[in-house]
C-alpha cells in the first residue's frame, strides 16, 4: 500500500480523475536517431500494465521539452484521446532531448464531512476557496511529480540536474543502454542523492509473459544504483518517496514520485 | 629490400614484437548472402576496428545509401546500432573517406593500406575488428574478428543471417 498512495494522488492530477493508482509513462517511438530534422513520435498513458493503454490518457499541460542548449521545445501535434495522449518531436539540434510531464504546486487535501470523504486536487492556490477553513481531520499533502523520457540524435549530451523532486543522473547517459551491460545511475532528491530508495523497472511486453520480471534495486548512500540489463526493450523505472520538505504552508507532507522510460538495445 | 617510409613506420608501431615487420596492409572480405524476399534492400553495413578497452576505433568502410536526396539515407545509419554507438554519432563528418554506396550479394574484399588513415598511427595491439550489417525490412549481424595488429595472421567467422562469410586478414 506504502507505494500506491504517492502514485494516486499524482496521477488524479494529471489525468482526469477517475485514474486511481495507475502506473503513469511516456512512450517514445525513438531514443537513438541518425540523421537531419528527425521526429519522434511519443505516446502518454496510465495504467494497470506498463506501456498498455488501457485505463487513460496523461493530460499534456505541464509538458516540458528541453533541447541539447537548454532550449525549451516545442511539441507538434499533441492531441488527447480516451486512452493515450500523443505528441511529436523534431529533434533538429544533435544531442539530447529531456522531455517531462512535471509538475510541482500541486496539493491534495482530504477532510470530513460528518460521515462523508471529502478530497481535493489542484494547485496550491485554489486551496482557500476549495476546501472549507476548518475542515474535520483535513490532510493536505505536496505533490511533487515527473514522468520523463530522453531521445538523442547523434552524439549524447549531458543532462541538466533536476532541482525539485526526484530525477535521473549518473555515470550512464539514459540514451546509451545496451543488453548485457551495467548502467550506473545515481538517483537525485532536489538535486542531493536519494539515500536507500527502493528503484522498481520493469520490461516492456509484460502481456507476451506469465510474470512482470521486475527489477528491485535500492541507491546507496550516494544515491547509487546498478542495473544489469537482461535484454533490450523499453524499461520502466519508477521510484517514490513521502518526506516533510514541503514549501506550500498548508500541507504536512510532500510526495515525490518519478518515472523514468528507458530504451536498451542489442549488442 | 627497399627500405620504405612505410616499413620503418611500421617497424617503428610493432615495437612490442621481437621480428620486425613489414608494412602491414589488411585485407577484410565480407560476404553478403543472397536473401530472398520479396522486398529486397541491400544492407548498410559498417566495417570498423576497436579496442577491447573501445577507446581506439577505426572506421574501415561504411556502406549505406549516401546519395539519397537530403541526405536522407543517413537516417537509418543508426540501425548500424553498435557502429553509431562506438563511432558514427560523435563524427562531424559521417564516415568521411570510408563511405561507399550499399553493395549486391556477394564477397567484396577491402583492402587497407597500412597509410590509410584507419593504420596509419594504430598503435600495436590487440583488437577486434568488427562487421555490422543492417537490412532495411530485414535483420542485423554483428560479426567480430579478433586482430592482433600488426601480427600476420587470418581470422574468420560465418554469419548466419545478413552476412555470410567474413574474413580478416593481416599480411605483412
Amino acid at each position: 500500500m506504502k507505494r500506491i498512495i504517492p502514485a494516486l494522488f499524482a496521477a488524479a492530477l494529471l489525468a482526469p480523475a477517475t485514474s486511481f493508482a495507475h502506473d503513469r509513462w511516456l512512450e517514445p517511438s525513438s531514443t537513438v536517431l541518425s540523421g537531419d530534422d528527425t521526429y519522434i513520435t511519443v505516446s502518454a498513458g496510465a495504467g494497470n500494465d506498463k506501456f498498455y493503454y488501457n485505463h487513460n490518457r496523461l493530460a499534456l499541460n505541464n509538458l516540458a521539452i528541453t533541447g541539447p542548449t537548454g532550449k525549451s521545445v516545442k511539441a507538434e501535434n499533441e492531441f488527447e484521446g480516451k486512452l493515450r495522449s500523443v505528441f511529436d518531436v523534431k529533434l533538429t539540434e544533435d544531442g539530447t532531448y529531456r522531455i517531462a510531464l512535471a509538475s510541482d504546486g500541486g496539493v491534495f487535501a482530504r477532510w470530513k464531512e460528518g460521515d462523508a470523504n471529502k478530497r481535493w486536487f489542484g494547485k496550491a492556490e485554489g486551496l482557500e476557496k476549495n476546501v472549507p477553513k476548518n475542515a474535520q481531520d483535513l490532510v493536505v499533502l505536496e505533490r511533487v511529480d515527473r514522468i520523463e523520457t530522453f531521445a538523442t540524435k547523434g552524439n549524447p549530451t549531458e543532462l541538466e540536474q533536476v532541482k525539485k523532486g526526484l530525477a535521473l543522473s549518473g555515470d550512464t547517459h539514459p540514451n546509451d543502454l545496451y543488453a548485457g551491460e551495467t548502467a550506473q545511475f545515481v538517483l537525485t532528491l532536489d538535486g542531493e542523492p536519494a539515500k536507500n530508495l527502493e528503484v522498481e523497472i520493469v520490461r516492456d511486453g509484460s502481456r507476451y509473459r506469465d510474470s512482470v520480471e521486475e527489477i528491485t534495486v535500492k541507491t546507496d548512500e550516494q544515491g547509487r544504483f546498478e542495473v544489469k540489463w537482461p535484454q533490450a526493450g523499453l524499461y520502466w523505472l519508477h521510484a517514490d518517496l513521502k518526506d516533510s520538505k514541503t514549501s506550500i504552508k498548508a500541507a504536512s507532507e510532500r510526495a515525490v514520485s518519478y518515472v523514468a522510460t528507458l530504451e536498451v538495445l542489442p549488442q | 629490400m627497399k627500405l620504405s617510409l612505410k616499413t620503418t613506420l611500421a617497424c617503428a608501431l610493432a615495437g612490442a614484437y621481437t621480428a620486425p615487420l613489414h608494412a602491414a596492409s589488411l585485407a577484410v572480405e565480407v560476404e553478403i548472402p543472397r536473401i530472398q524476399v520479396a522486398e529486397y534492400h541491400r544492407p548498410y553495413v559498417a566495417v570498423w576496428l576497436q579496442s577491447a578497452d573501445r577507446k581506439t576505433v577505426r572506421d574501415i568502410a561504411v556502406w549505406y545509401d549516401y546519395k539519397m536526396p537530403q541526405e536522407e539515407g543517413k537516417k537509418w545509419l543508426k540501425d548500424l546500432r553498435q557502429w553509431w554507438r562506438m563511432s558514427g554519432r560523435s563524427q562531424d563528418q559521417l564516415a568521411d573517406g570510408v563511405t561507399g554506396a550499399t553493395q549486391a550479394a556477394g564477397k567484396h574484399t577491402i583492402q587497407v593500406a597500412a597509410t590509410h588513415p584507419a593504420l596509419a598511427d594504430l598503435p600495436a595491439g590487440d583488437y577486434e575488428v568488427i562487421v555490422e550489417a543492417s537490412r532495411e525490412k530485414g535483420g542485423r549481424e554483428v560479426l567480430r574478428l579478433p586482430l592482433a595488429w600488426p601480427q600476420a595472421a587470418t581470422a574468420d567467422a560465418q554469419g548466419e543471417s545478413e552476412l555470410g562469410r567474413v574474413q580478416a586478414s593481416v599480411t605483412p
